[in-house]
């Protein structure tokens, strides 16, 4: 049944003579260990297509939707993370092959005549390579990737004459954007991969067509491609993959830098293999960058390119392995100073650290927060980040200044992490805890009413009154309308109600006011509202304002009546506490 | 050491059979992985949808709706979520309100229930009428002619305070007879 099956596809189609050409291939001198590297290259070139392929179904090219895409293929998706680190890591591991490919044809001089034209597509192979790498590093738009690329097309922009124009092309505008994205992501998915297929196919038909380059002298008789070299070639490839697997499982897929952020300080630096390239533009300042990032590099291409031509020279092909040699060597030299530069660069250091800090927190909020508004993620970290820049002087967030880092000094001011929630209020109205740090211990307040307020009635409001207590906290918190609140606040109505009602017994309308601010009577912040985003706005408006602290403001500036900050800045902040 | 015949037939089948099963394998780890990720939507399904509190909605007001008049459309605004983004106030479907007695409105999902296109209400010929394949519902959406295998989708209307309309909107199965709800 299967014979006749076959028999009937050979007929219609001649597979199978295309197979036993493809099987059948003579190999002088037997299989060997050596002839592995371009399997291999196919074989991580295979992986790149698949798994590109079903990233693609994932990715949303576009200045709000890249980093959120990939960062839902990473974090939401069952097995993406896995997906992305395949594609990743193949990537990286490929890179390292092209290179010991490129070493054992000029070593074995397999780029002799006949074989000249073959090893110049493998050069336009290995390019093709780095330009899919180049583009393929940008698409996550995170900070790793926009900066590093950054850096690429301002060198190329610095091209003479025609540089400027090059640019606004590649980038599909003046600035980085939408269409960067759309264009990088053509090249990278569209036309690289269809140039690399063609390519590809003529390197293996004039391979075939050349036959393998035997290293001399021949050990064994000659043999067939199949089976002997293919189970070499097929236990290379599963070494590779383990070795991609290895990295997959140990980094949990690839690495996701916040998303890319043209504002930050963050230290653009390209992925391993183009560091040399990075390190060699520091020996060329001013207008003699153009010979360190194009003219050198151009002319090191131009003689590998020239190698077949060289190696008919008679001292063509030592010269050819020491020019491979000197710039491997080279390049290694250069990557390795880069390295130890940046490790004993101490605000390198630094800012890589809060890098990923910010990483970290924008990740988190696009969990916590059920998902991230159509701005994209980078409108979640303008919270923290302008937190940290201008409140975290005084006040702290969770300890930290609300991204991770410590305090640039003491914290004299409340930690606001769960501001205006019940958990905040039931410690705030701990005597200990109102006097210590985390709260009011570093301001006037601590020797404040409320605070005597608090040490007098210690003992009635954890005892007698501690029920009443708990509703008046219940219902000062339900002013917030917390969005993770609400469901408690519609199931405790009656507690709210009753804690209204409690918080005049409990004495607390002697100075605050709950429901309507009254004026004339209040001498402490009126809690009408209090942590809903209208009440935040009007204090972060003005603290000074008698309906807040009035005179007895002790240091917060009037961030919008002083216009220190915009309301849009106002609202981020805002809304970043009250975890929306 | 010369293998005997046997020996090298043996050891030629395990190198092929050894060729294919690593051949095989390592070509799945990617195909495998990829086929995976790309079902996740099945994992998710209901994902996306658009939430409001208890599926009610308030639409409109007794007043807005004139007895006996001619089904008026209303645009159902919601919060949305759409994998990683989340959305106010987007647009998410519409209704066909129409007020039958002084305290009675009635409302259809403007969406076909054979394969999903948008249902005009022609005033002329007082029915509503499916510019995809032609179906045609009268003003009670009951099936008068075409392919549709139902009647138009009714939804659940509640008069809130005496006046306001509030719908439960919801889409249904398409292309069956039986009107079954889809990610609720």
């Amino acid at each position: 049944m299967m014979k006749q099956l076959f028999d009937w596809l050979e007929h219609r189609t001649g597979a199978r003579k295309v197979v036993n050409e493809a099987l059948y291939e003579n190999i002088p001198g037997g299989s060997r260990w050596r002839y592995v590297w371009g399997s291999t290259l196919t074989f991580t070139l295979a992986v790149q297509f698949i798994t590109g392929i079903f990233l693609w179904m994932g990715y949303a090219p576009s200045a709000t939707s890249a980093w959120e895409s990939v960062h839902y293929i990473q974090e939401q998706m069952t097995g993406g993370w896995f997906l992305r680190g395949l594609h990743h890591w193949t990537a990286q591991v490929m890179t390292v092959l092209l290179v010991l490919h490129l070493m054992q044809v000029v070593i074995d001089g397999a780029y002799k005549a006949p074989r000249e034209v073959n090893f110049w597509f493998g050069v336009l192979l290995l390019q093709l390579v780095l330009a899919l790498s180049l583009t393929g590093y940008l698409l996550p738009w995170d900070q790793k990737g926009y900066w590093a690329t950054k850096v690429a097309t301002d060198i190329l922009g610095s091209t003479p004459l025609v540089g400027s124009y090059l640019k606004e092309l590649v980038l599909g505008g003046a600035d980085y954007g939408h269409h960067t994205l759309t264009r990088f992501f053509a090249l990278h998915a569209g036309v690289l991969p269809a140039a690399v297929i063609a390519l590809t196919a003529g390197h293996i038909y004039l391979f075939r067509r050349h036959g393998i380059t035997a290293k001399t002298p021949l050990k064994k008789r000659d043999e067939y491609f199949w089976p002997e070299q293919v189970l070499k070639d097929a236990v290379a490839c599963l070494a590779v993959l383990a070795t991609v697997l290895f990295f997959v499982v140990k980094y949990h897929g690839a690495h996701l830098d916040a998303p890319a952020d043209p504002s930050s300080n963050y230290p653009a630096r390209p992925d391993w293999y183009f560091l040399f390239l990075f390190q060699f533009l520091k020996y060329f300042p001013g207008h003699w960058e153009v010979l360190g990032a194009v003219v050198i590099p151009g002319i090191v291409m131009t003689l590998i390119f020239l190698m077949p031509i060289l190696g008919k020279w008679k001292l063509g092909h030592r010269f050819n392995i020491g020019l491979l040699c000197a710039v491997l060597i080279g390049a290694g030299t250069l990557t390795i100073s880069a390295l130890r530069e940046d490790k004993a660069n101490v605000t390198y250091q630094a800012s890589v650290k809060q890098a990923a800090n910010d990483a970290i927190v924008v990740k988190d909020l696009a969990k916590t927060r059920g998902g991230i508004p159509p701005d994209g993620a980078l409108v979640l970290l303008q919270g923290p980040k302008l937190f940290a820049q201008h409140c975290a002087g005084c006040h702290a967030y969770g300890g930290h200044n609300g991204l991770l880092a410590a305090l640039s000094g003491p914290q004299s001011a409340p930690d606001l992490k769960g501001f205006a929630t019940r958990e905040y209020l039931t410690a705030l109205l701990d005597p200990a805890q109102f006097k210590s740090a985390k709260f009011f211990g570093g301001t006037k307040h601590a020797n404040g009413k409320m605070a005597k307020f608090l040490e007098e009635n210690a003992d009635a409001l954890a005892g007698t009154n501690k029920v009443n207590l708990a509703k008046v906290i219940k219902a000062v918190s339900a002013e917030a309308g917390i969005q993770s609140q609400r469901p408690m606040d519609t199931r405790d109505a009656t507690e709210i109600a009753e804690g209204k009602k409690q918080f005049e017994a409990l004495g607390c309308t002697d100075c605050h006011s709950l429901g309507k601010w009254n004026p004339e009577d209040s001498t402490a912040p009126d809690l009408t509202g209090y942590g809903s985003r209208d009440w935040m706005m009007a204090l972060l408006h003005d603290p000074s304002h008698e309906r807040f602290y009035g005179k007895k403001n002790d240091r917060m500036p009037a961030f919008g009546k002083d216009q220190k900050l915009s309301r849009q800045q106002l609202e981020r902040i805002v809304d970043w506490l009250r975890g929306e | 050491m010369n293998d005997t015949p046997s020996e090298k037939s043996d050891r030629r089948e395990f190198i092929k059979c050894a060729s294919c099963v690593i051949g095989g394998a390592i070509g799945l780890v990617p195909m495998a992985a990829g086929v995976y990720v790309a079902m996740d939507p099945l994992r998710h399904s209901g994902d996306g949808t658009a939430k409001t509190n208890d599926g009610f909605m308030r639409l409109a007001t007794l007043e807005d709706l004139p007895l006996g008049g001619a089904p008026m459309k209303y645009s159902i605004v919601a919060d949305k979520a759409d994998k990683w983004s989340r959305y106010k106030d987007m647009p998410i479907g519409a209704v066909y309100l129409q007020r039958t007695t002084e305290k009675q409105v009635v409302a259809f999902n403007t969406v076909c229930p054979h394969l999903g296109c948008f249902v005009d209400y022609r005033k002329e010929e007082k029915d509503f009428f499916c510019p995809c394949h032609n179906s045609n519902f009268s003003q009670t959406g009951a099936l008068k002619t075409g392919v549709s295998p139902r009647g138009m989708d009714s939804l659940e209307v509640e008069l809130r305070n005496d006046r306001e309309v509030w719908v439960k909107f919801q889409h249904f199965k398409a292309n069956t007879t039986e009107k079954t709800p889809v990610n609720s």
